[in-house]
């Protein structure tokens, strides 16, 4: 009886080592690969002191890299939130012939390279490209301006909104929205009323997904955008040059500040989210 | 507040599926009509068609004279009851049960009166607050039947609406449900494959399988006179026997029961007996025959009697045990058997079990809903 004591001991003894060993491993790495580089950029954004950072913010570009890194996000979060909830809906709700391309395909620009993605648009839409044409005689300047800039962030952004959606809607199933409808509700009542409501905190995410890829994207933008300061240069691309320029102090500031921001949004959905099921018990 | 529900040649098909096949009833005004069948005999789909919420191939759906076949969901005005509830989740009891109001614009106040009653009405007043995933199966049904009849509908669709519930909450709401018919008076049509519920609950019950109608009639006249082998295996318990037709008779052995009109002679019938229409005496009689009991099962107030026809076809006899003291197993005795339904074999349904002796007990139903509540 003592030995079966004595190794039941033994066996929880181990339990717990290991459970130790697997939580060190997980905070290790999350502390290495995470909490290490962000410390870092605290660090040196912040070595010189709130003086410099504030002379950062006045230089006239980098308020300007701010301003179109803010008009990228806010039009690419709008769109891929728009028509994300469309295709996600379609995706989840209808069956058609091709749904498990349209479905492969969205997941495209995950795979793609964003380098890739700014050269077909510049094959598009730059010198010979299939659209030039009819927006050079329309006058309007798509490559090496906003809106290719714009275009190759939504592209990228595509799949995070239709990612977090398409399961919500699977799990909801049909069956509330028919009953929103046998009580009289429209198709858009119904939508507000209460797909919105039950879809809301996965739309949420992958709208923060989405607006932290679009503030985020250096590749394709730098292809199409051609970076010139000033005028087509993002936060992300004022980064590069400011380090290619041995300014490398403004570099970690703008850095830490987008950084801020999507770590803010994060953190603020989740509070949010919390906050609601506390609600709703 | 009422009106007749009336389909005319309702079809359906899902690919190659046919799930509805011309299919004609009509529920009158202010009463209670189930629609009964196994799963997959597009009971469901005919209540869904009724709603709009599916598009039927051919035939026409009519409420309170109007025709509606084309009319949009909406537009139609009838409460639905899901099998399984479909509450808002993210609102209260209390919004729930006003949404149907409050999306056709109707002022707050009379909202709000309208909820008070309804909750009242259900005995949920006390929870108006909760969220559904705050209450019981039993309640958030209820929550359910408050919130479809909250904009006054015409007329009430339910869809298994106690299939996803456990036996006992099933029995209370099923007498509560009856007693809210009496009181509300609301053409009520309810899909469901317990054929005690739609024998307990109906006024009228429409039997389906294989997306038809089998028969169509108040429970006395599904139970005793079924119109087709199906109904018969299928309402109720029965034993099936199978025997030859000579001179409006059954045959089996040196056994014989009654009622095989409308059959030629040399024909192979078989016979649905009531496990309660079996006789047990201890001399031989006019109708009566031997048997050999092989087993008695004590039940209680009543015993099953398990029984062996001296051709061999295995038969249950279900009798209260004041009317078979001292029968016990190794006795021969004699049966008289009652009220045999008759019906060719050759009209006999394949799916149906109509193995010679097998006895049909849709019982099993209970089980089939009882392990999805658990899911």
């Amino acid at each position: 009886m003592n030995a079966v004591s004595t190794s039941a001991r033994a066996n929880r003894r181990k339990a717990r080592l290991w459970r130790a060993l697997m939580l060190s491993v997980a905070l290790l790495y999350v502390a290495v690969l995470l909490l290490a580089p962000l410390g870092g950029i605290i660090y040196y954004a912040l070595k010189e002191g709130m003086g410099e950072v504030g002379h950062t913010f006045r230089q006239s570009d980098v308020r300007h890299a701010f301003y179109l890194t803010a008009i990228i996000m806010v039009v690419t979060v709008i769109v891929t939130t728009f028509f994300g909830i469309i295709v996600a809906l379609v995706l989840a709700r209808d069956r058609f012939v091709g749904k498990r391309l349209v479905s492969a395909l969205v997941d495209l620009p995950l795979a793609v390279s964003p380098v890739i993605v700014g050269l077909m648009a510049v094959l598009l839409f730059g010198r010979g490209g299939w659209f030039e044409p009819f927006f050079a005689a329309r006058g309007i300047q798509v490559i090496f301006a906003l809106p290719s800039m714009i275009l190759v962030t939504i592209f990228i952004s595509i799949p995070f909104v239709i990612r977090e959606v398409v399961p919500v809607l699977q799990e909801l199933g049909m069956e509330e929205e028919q009953a929103a409808w046998t009580l009289g509700a429209s198709r858009l009542q119904t939508f507000r009323r209460v797909t919105l409501p039950n879809i809301r905190w996965g739309l949420l995410y992958g709208i923060a997904l989405s607006a932290a890829r679009s503030i985020g994207e250096v590749g394709a933008v730098l292809i199409v955008s051609g970076s010139l300061q000033g005028q087509t240069e993002t936060a992300t691309l004022y980064i590069l040059r400011a380090f290619d320029q041995y300014q490398e102090q403004q570099a970690y500031i703008v850095a830490l500040t987008l950084a801020s921001f999507s770590i803010v949004m994060l953190i603020g959905i989740e509070t949010l989210k919390r906050r609601a099921s506390r609600e709703a018990g | 507040m009422a009106g007749s529900i009336q389909v005319r040649g309702l079809t359906k098909s899902f690919g190659a599926f046919r799930a509805v096949d011309d299919v004609t009833f009509e529920a009158a005004e202010g009463t209670i009509t189930a629609l009964l069948g196994p799963s997959g005999s597009g009971k469901s789909t005919v209540l869904r068609m009724i709603a709009g919420l599916e598009q039927p191939d051919a035939g026409s759906v009519w409420v309170a004279g109007e025709e509606l076949t084309e009319a949009s969901v909406q537009d139609r005005r009838l409460g639905f009851v899901f099998q399984h509830y479909a509450l808002f989740r993210h609102m209260t009891v209390r919004k729930n049960v006003a949404f149907g109001l409050s999306v056709r614009r109707v002022d707050k106040g009379t909202q709000r009166e309208r909820v008070d009653e309804l909750l009242e009405l259900v005995g949920l007043a006390p929870f108006g607050d909760r969220y559904p995933d705050q209450l019981s199966g039993g309640q958030r049904q209820r929550v359910a039947l408050a919130r479809a009849l909250a904009p006054r509908p015409q007329v009430l669709l339910l869809d298994e609406p106690f299939g996803a519930l456990d036996a006992r909450v099933r029995q209370e709401l099923r007498a509560w449900l009856d007693h809210l018919h009496r009181e509300l008076g609301v053409t009520s049509l309810f899909v469901t494959h317990d054929q005690e519920e739609a024998l307990e609950l109906a006024n009228e019950i429409v039997v389906m399988n294989h997306g038809r109608v089998e028969q169509v009639g108040p429970a006395d006249a599904i139970y005793n006179q079924p119109a087709t082998p199906f109904v018969a295996a299928f309402v109720g318990a029965s034993n099936v026997l199978r025997g030859t037709v000579w001179e409006r008779h059954v045959h089996f052995g040196h056994s014989i029961v009654a009622g095989a009109h409308e059959i030629p002679d040399g024909a192979e019938a078989i016979a649905y007996i009531r496990p309660h229409d079996i006789e047990i005496t201890n001399e031989a009689g006019a109708t009566s025959f031997p048997v050999a009991v092989e087993r008695r099962t004590d039940m209680g107030w009543m015993s099953k009697l398990h029984l062996r026809l001296e051709d061999g076809q295995p038969l249950v006899a279900q009798l209260p045990n004041e009317e078979i003291v001292g029968v016990e197993a190794g006795q021969r005795l004699f049966a008289n058997l009652r009220n045999p339904k008759v019906f060719a074999a050759d009209r006999a349904d394949v799916e149906s079990v109509t193995v010679p002796g097998a006895i049909v007990a849709p019982a099993e139903t209970q089980t089939e809903a009882q392990a999805e509540a658990q899911v």
